[in-house]
């Protein structure tokens, strides 16, 4: 009744195609950005910005990224959690030897980083394909988690061999750091994943995003038809890389405050993979979803026994999330293998043709 | 230089100069490499027959362990534990059949794979809430399973040859030729063989896939045991197995997918290689090496064969 596109016409190709072709989408995104940058830091309070926002923001942002590369390309990664690392890593090695420079510029830099190690990770999968590839990214999976430990110049040398996070500015006011509130954290972060969504949206739906379908479909195809390999490839790695690693250096920096090499464990790859799965594979929006099911409904789970004054012991609680984890990830894939996005897009569709089936 | 010859010189002359040590590293290799085959078999079996890749293969035998260390804790003597976890495991297959596959047949390979992801975190919160997160002792003596080594001196020098490591190369070879005569020899054996050739032409020669699945899957839990009684021997069953378990990974994508003999010989090169690039080479990476040395070997491998080494040919049409 209110979600229909009878009367809005396109006059130009360019309006065609762009991503919200329907103006009560835009009304919609619109109403969303300004939830997000208005109401939540105003009213949020710090559980709400700390542990369940910007974690969510984050984790989105990394999906984003793995679904370039798993979503639209095709290439099975779990060594996603490797390259956040790198990212982190490489903010943390940035800022220490040039501390004048502001945080952000490195956060962001720290992603090119990440994008040369993927692009070496990614070599192989010229050669490999499929469930084979798994291999030659859970190699650059241990190989960085190994490195993140045992090469002391990571971490500056100190005892800890964690990376720590100092006070940093922009315009004065704290951004990283102990001294940085919930609030600006959460703005930094939603600026930066707002930023790159949007960019992500375009190259998806421009001439490269379709090379990487093209190559995901069948890449002898694509070969055929003159797309060049090596160049889809290894520009999904990069690009995939890129926002893998800036989704790190952000998780260090605004989110966690210290690392240790363990935080980019093995897990965190799964945690991306089913966040891209449960959401859909080879949709932008679904990344959200999926961080919502994957992040927040733990969360959610957890707070449920307080709330209903049940008394469960806490390893309980955790068995029980795990248990309720897993049956939820085969039930969203028996209900619908195409994730959430498709979910939402089949709603979206129906909400058109009201009252009508089709 | 200097690092040239430390790379390609040191190590082997240490090997020629101490041979005892040489020897008692590939035996270690070999033991690891038997138990990652024993892992991939497991995968290989749910592959070959039901095209999934079941990534919770790794859960199944902590799983499997677990069960029938807690049960034996509870209070069952061990061979009832025994008994009781390999009815577990059926029931384990038949659920996993009904609910997880039934619904889910014809869909991509990756949602499949998923799916399997859910199936490993259920069973870790699972086996968790029933029988508590501690790690526990594996029950090595209620089984019969042999404590204690062997010195052999041999080559001038002395190896140690645990005799739980010799059990367990013995156990492995008998599993891995009763599953080859039961693959060949058996009806069931020749419809998983159909199976895993043609599902649909097995289908139209009326053998039942549902039943089929349940059998795989039965009979990867049975490896999973073993394996499970095994490793748990080797150091204590928690769920922290599982990151042996992600070593048969490499294992099993080195053998190529679908095959049994390249499981076991993927799994040796692995485990030899990764005990003797941890023992010779790792110090001069500042050792641990041994986390990522398999995958890099695999890879390697990979480059040559895509398909692995014992892999069906990839063919590709348009």
């Amino acid at each position: 009744m209110f979600y229909r596109e009878a009367g809005q016409f396109k006059t130009s190709y360019a309006a065609d195609m762009a991503i919200f072709p329907i103006r009560q989408d835009r009304i919609g995104l619109a109403v969303i950005l300004a939830i997000a940058f208005v109401a939540i830091p105003l009213t949020g309070d710090q559980f709400l910005l700390n542990t369940m926002m910007i974690p969510f923001l984050i984790l989105s942002l990394a999906g984003i990224g793995l679904n370039i590369l798993t979503g639209y390309t095709g290439l099975l990664s779990l060594g996603s959690a490797g390259f956040m690392g790198v990212g982190a890593y490489a903010c943390y090695k940035l800022q220490t030897y040039f501390p004048q420079v502001n945080i952000l510029v490195w956060i962001v830099v720290s992603g090119l980083a990440s994008s040369a190690v993927g692009v070496l990770f990614g070599l192989p999968s010229l050669r490999i394909k499929g469930f084979y590839l798994v291999v030659a990214t859970l190699a650059a999976q241990f190989f960085l988690e190994w490195a993140f430990a045992r090469v002391p110049w990571l971490y500056n040398y100190n005892d800890s061999g964690a990376i720590e996070v100092s006070n940093q500015t922009l315009f004065g006011v704290y951004v990283t750091g102990p001294n940085a509130t919930p609030a600006t954290r959460y703005l930094v972060v939603l600026t930066i994943v707002t930023a790159l969504t949007w960019i992500a949206s375009n190259i998806v739906h421009g001439r490269i995003g379709r090379m990487w379908m093209a190559v995901r479909d069948m890449d002898i195809a694509a070969e055929l038809i003159g797309i060049r390999l090596l160049r889809a490839k290894l520009t999904a790695f990069a690009v995939s890389s890129f926002y893998i690693g800036v989704a790190g250096a952000l998780m260090v920096f605004l989110w966690f405050g210290s690392a240790e090499p363990e935080a980019f464990d093995i897990n965190l790859s799964f945690q991306l993979l089913f966040i891209i799965i449960i959401g859909g594979l080879g949709s932008i929006v679904g990344a959200f979803f999926g961080a919502v099911i994957i992040h927040l409904l733990p969360i959610g789970l957890r707070a449920l026994p307080a709330l209903l004054h049940i008394n469960v012991p806490g390893a309980m609680v955790e068995h029980l999330t795990y248990m309720i984890t897993g049956a939820l990830i085969i039930g969203v894939l028996i209900v619908e293998p195409h994730g959430l996005a498709k979910l939402w897009q089949t709603m979206k569709q129906k909400l058109r043709v009201w009252p009508f089936p089709y | 230089m200097n690092i040239l010859h430390a790379i390609f010189v040191d190590p082997f002359a240490q090997m020629i100069s101490a041979p005892d040590l040489l020897v008692q590293t590939v035996w270690e290799g070999f033991v690891g490499g038997v138990l990652y085959s024993l892992i991939a078999l497991g995968f290989v079996l749910i592959y070959k027959a039901s095209g999934v890749f079941n990534f919770a293969q790794g859960i199944m035998m902590v799983f499997a362990a677990l069960t029938l260390v807690g049960l034996h804790e509870k209070g069952a003597p061990a061979w009832i534990a025994l008994a009781l976890t390999v009815a577990i495991m059926y029931a384990l297959a038949v659920g996993v059949e009904r609910v997880v596959l039934r619904p889910l047949v014809n869909q991509p390979d990756i949602i499949l794979l998923m799916a399997t992801f859910g199936l490993t975190y259920f069973l870790i919160g699972f086996g968790e809430l029933v029988f508590g997160g501690n790690p526990k002792a594996m029950i090595t003596e209620q089984l019969f399973l042999p404590s204690g080594a062997i010195d052999l001196s041999i080559l001038g020098g002395k190896v140690t040859l645990q005799k739980l490591d010799i059990a367990a190369a013995a156990i492995a070879l008998v599993m891995v030729a009763g599953l080859g005569l039961f693959f060949q020899k058996t009806r069931i054996g020749r419809a998983l063989r159909a199976v895993a050739d043609d599902h649909q032409a097995a289908l139209s020669v009326g053998i039942s896939l549902n039943q089929i699945w349940v059998v795989v899957w039965f009979a990867a839990g049975v490896v999973a045991l073993a394996t499970g009684i095994m490793w748990g021997a080797r150091s204590d069953v928690s769920f922290a197995l599982q990151v042996v378990a992600l070593k048969a990974l490499p294992v099993l994508i080195l053998g190529g997918l679908t095959s049994i003999p390249g499981a076991i010989v993927g799994g040796l090169i692995i485990g030899i290689g990764e005990k003797l690039g941890e023992f010779y080479w790792g110090p001069l990476l500042g050792g641990g090496i041994e986390r990522w040395l398999a995958y890099f070997i695999a890879l390697a491998f990979l480059l040559f064969r895509p398909q692995g080494l014992f892999g069906e040919r990839i063919i590709e049409r348009i």
